[in-house]
């Protein structure tokens, strides 16, 4: 008789032993199969994890997991070729407890869940491919594993197979994800001391920055560049939509490559020994890519879920909540004893009503508008840092005459018609 | 048959480094792994095992972070794991080691008493092939290293036959059981643990003994009881590319011995 689960989770990414956390702590058996070596051998992210969702699970999570540093700062810029125009915020708040949000390294941290969930009660296995779920009756009812004798049950399966999710695409949940729907992104971590990292950045000691970079830093593809500083690393990285990087032809590292010779960033990022290089696809269908995210006996969480906000750079703390409202609803079946579609559809509803979609809501035509206007990031942005370039510059010229130069620029370049148009577009997309 | 195992947790030295201020590995830097070379001796034993019945233990000398160790070889197939540790077994060299082991292995076959002892031929972090024959003197059973092949196993004749590699070739002998056997990675193939076994390993918690346990001579173990110590450890400097003179013979040995001088008066 081959061993039977109250529920299985496809992989050890945050949506997945966050789900899997909860399930244990509520005498569920649980068992986590995981393709990498160990859990967060193949997680990778920018590096923020936010504290309000992982609290939610594991209170005061910061006084024992493997973080990075604490978040007090986030610096945006508009990029140019040879300027940007940048603007932020530091609060003392985001230093003391609670705190806002902590860089960290995934393979660090989601060793320290994973461990947590062990725990916790969680049977975890490394090393094993999950190649389909197991179908009777219309449902699923456990999953195949690539290992000899292979097959293994549960009352419910849990989906966190990540941005690919081929599980949930071979269930029919949604199709191969479109190039435009799919970000590539590339980054590396630079070795530093950890004295220079804090000088460079301005920061107290033990404390972290990030920096958003929009605009000249992406060679005129639509994506985003970022820099988050780490206890001895800086993480540096681009992501673009798949789709731009095919038709532009760029390659991946040309991109990093751009970035890191930049004159805004160079200076930062001096002497940084590069000692880890990654790349991987980041959900960026938003909120008209979410699958179908229940059926019987199975629901669907995190990446594979497509659950990203690409306008915040927010991906972990949505996999975190989907995981946990997927445990709760699968919670409330097992103690009714059903796992049907209809058993596990509060976890839709949960997560709808939750900021997770409405955010995702809000932003749903947002890259796409930047993919088919490329002029936000090509033209607006140049325009910003010339505009403030002449403001600033002291030539002689009065500051009115500069106002009426820039004005007179601007609209040379483009009709106040097709100005409004645009900024029109903007606003509809972002409300 | 009983086979026990000896396994060891190692750094993965293809991802180690050396920090060149301290001169000390920097063992952080690389994941744990089991010593590739014990893997397959606990594969030799468990496929014994299939054939001939019995049971394999394991038993691992290091930190409480070895346990992992030990579940994967739960996971090929050995059927119990035991971790000896212990703050006084830290700084143990080879001899204290195979110390330690011997007492562990006569704890464990207290019931039970072994057939067959396995050893990787050697662990890849200090590759000193010290402690397999180290055990198998305390132990006052042969020893056989560097094996490649067991032809056959007699447990009526209580006999094993095995093919030893040497440097040109292979030698082939008999030894009585019960013996100690080191092995090379070609003996055989590593399985594809199945799912059960998987499961199996990952709920696995092995016995830990401490000194007390195993009545140890705190003489013996440790720093104490370890002769060797290491008093530095570093990366070998690069040689540059030699010189190659050539043409007429007059020529080159006078170029050779202005070279030779010019260099020696470098160095004064």
């Amino acid at each position: 008789m081959p061993d039977k689960f109250d529920a299985i989770v496809v992989g050890a990414g945050v949506a997945g032993l966050a789900a899997a956390y909860k399930m244990a702590q509520e005498g569920l058996s649980v068992v986590v199969i995981e393709r990498g070596d160990y859990p967060g051998a193949k997680n990778v992210m920018g590096g923020v994890l936010y504290r309000a969702m992982t609290e939610e699970l594991i209170p005061e999570f910061w006084r024992e997991a493997p973080l990075q540093r604490p978040v007090v700062e986030q610096r945006f810029w508009l990029m140019d070729s040879q300027s940007a125009v940048t603007t932020g915020y530091k609060t003392k708040e985001w230093a003391m407890e609670p705190y806002n949000c902590f860089t960290v390294f995934r393979s660090q941290f989601d060793q320290w869940f994973a461990r947590k969930c062990t725990e916790a009660g969680v049977v975890i296995i490394n090393e094993t491919l999950v190649e389909s779920c197991i179908m009777e009756n219309d449902r699923v009812v456990g999953v195949r594993t690539g290992r000899p004798e292979g097959d293994l049950y549960a009352n419910v399966v849990v989906l966190a197979d990540g941005v690919n999710s081929m599980l949930s695409r071979q269930l029919g949940f949604h199709k191969e994800w479109e190039p435009r729907q799919v970000a590539l992104a590339v980054m590396e971590e630079l070795k530093l001391p950890s004295e220079v990292i804090e000088e460079r950045f301005n920061l107290d000691p033990g404390m972290g920055a990030t920096i958003e970079i929009y605009g000249d830093s992406t060679l005129g593809l639509v994506g985003t560049a970022f820099i988050y500083t780490n206890k001895e690393h800086i993480s540096i990285g681009v992501g673009t939509l798949l789709s731009q990087v095919r038709q532009l032809k760029v390659r991946p590292y040309e991109l990093l490559e751009y970035l890191k010779s930049h004159p805004m960033v160079r200076p930062l990022i001096k002497k940084g020994e590069p000692v880890e290089y990654y790349a991987h696809l980041v959900p960026e269908g938003g909120y008209k890519a979410i699958p179908k995210l229940v059926g019987n006996g199975v629901v669907v969480v995190g990446d594979a879920a497509q659950l990203v906000n690409g306008m915040h750079r927010e991906g972990s703390n949505l996999a975190m909540i989907s995981g946990r409202l997927a445990a709760e609803a699968i919670i409330m079946a097992y103690k009714i004893g059903s796992f049907e579609a209809r058993d596990l559809s509060p976890y839709e509803e949960n997560l709808r009503n939750s900021f997770v979609m409405k955010d995702l809501k809000k932003y749903k035509n947002a890259s796409h508008l930047l993919e088919v206007n490329p002029q936000y990031l090509n033209e607006y942005i140049p325009a910003t840092n010339m505009a403030l370039h002449e403001m600033l510059t002291v030539d002689g010229m009065s500051k009115q005459e500069k106002q009426k130069a820039i004005i007179k620029r601007a609209l040379s370049r483009k009709s106040l018609f097709s100005l409004g148009k645009d900024v029109y577009k903007a606003w509809k997309a972002m409300k | 048959m009983h086979i026990i195992v000896c396994v060891k947790q190692v750094p993965d030295t293809t991802e180690v480094r050396i920090d060149p201020e301290t001169n000390t590995l920097d063992r952080s830097s690389a994941p744990a792994i089991i010593n590739p070379y014990d893997s397959h001796a606990v594969e030799e034993a468990v496929r014994l095992k299939e054939q001939f019945g019995g049971k394999v233990s394991v038993i691992s000398m290091g930190p409480f972070s070895a346990v992992e160790a030990i579940k994967k070889c739960i996971a090929l197939g050995a059927d119990d794991g035991y971790l000896l540790s212990d703050k006084k077994f830290a700084g143990s060299d080879t001899l204290a080691t195979s110390y330690i082991l011997a007492l562990g292995i006569m704890k464990v076959c207290q019931r039970k008493p072994y057939d067959l002892i396995f050893c990787g031929k050697q662990a890849i972090d200090g590759d000193t092939a010290q402690v397999g024959p180290g055990i198998a003197r305390r132990l006052g059973i042969p020893q056989l290293t560097y094996v490649k092949n067991i032809s056959s196993v007699n447990p009526e004749q209580k006999e094993v036959k095995v093919h030893r590699k040497l440097d040109e070739g292979y030698e082939v002998v008999t030894a009585k059981m019960p013996c100690l056997i080191t092995v090379e990675k070609e003996i055989n193939q590593l399985r594809y643990s199945s799912l059960p076994d998987m499961l199996r390993a990952a709920r696995y918690q092995p016995s830990i003994y401490g000194a007390l346990d195993l009545n140890a001579d705190p003489l013996m173990m440790g720093l104490k009881g370890s002769p060797t110590s290491v008093l530095k450890i570093f990366v070998p400097t690069q040689r540059g590319q030699g010189e190659i003179l050539s043409g007429d013979g007059q020529i080159v040995v006078n170029q050779l011995i202005n070279g030779l001088s010019s260099r020696l008066a470098q160095n004064i």
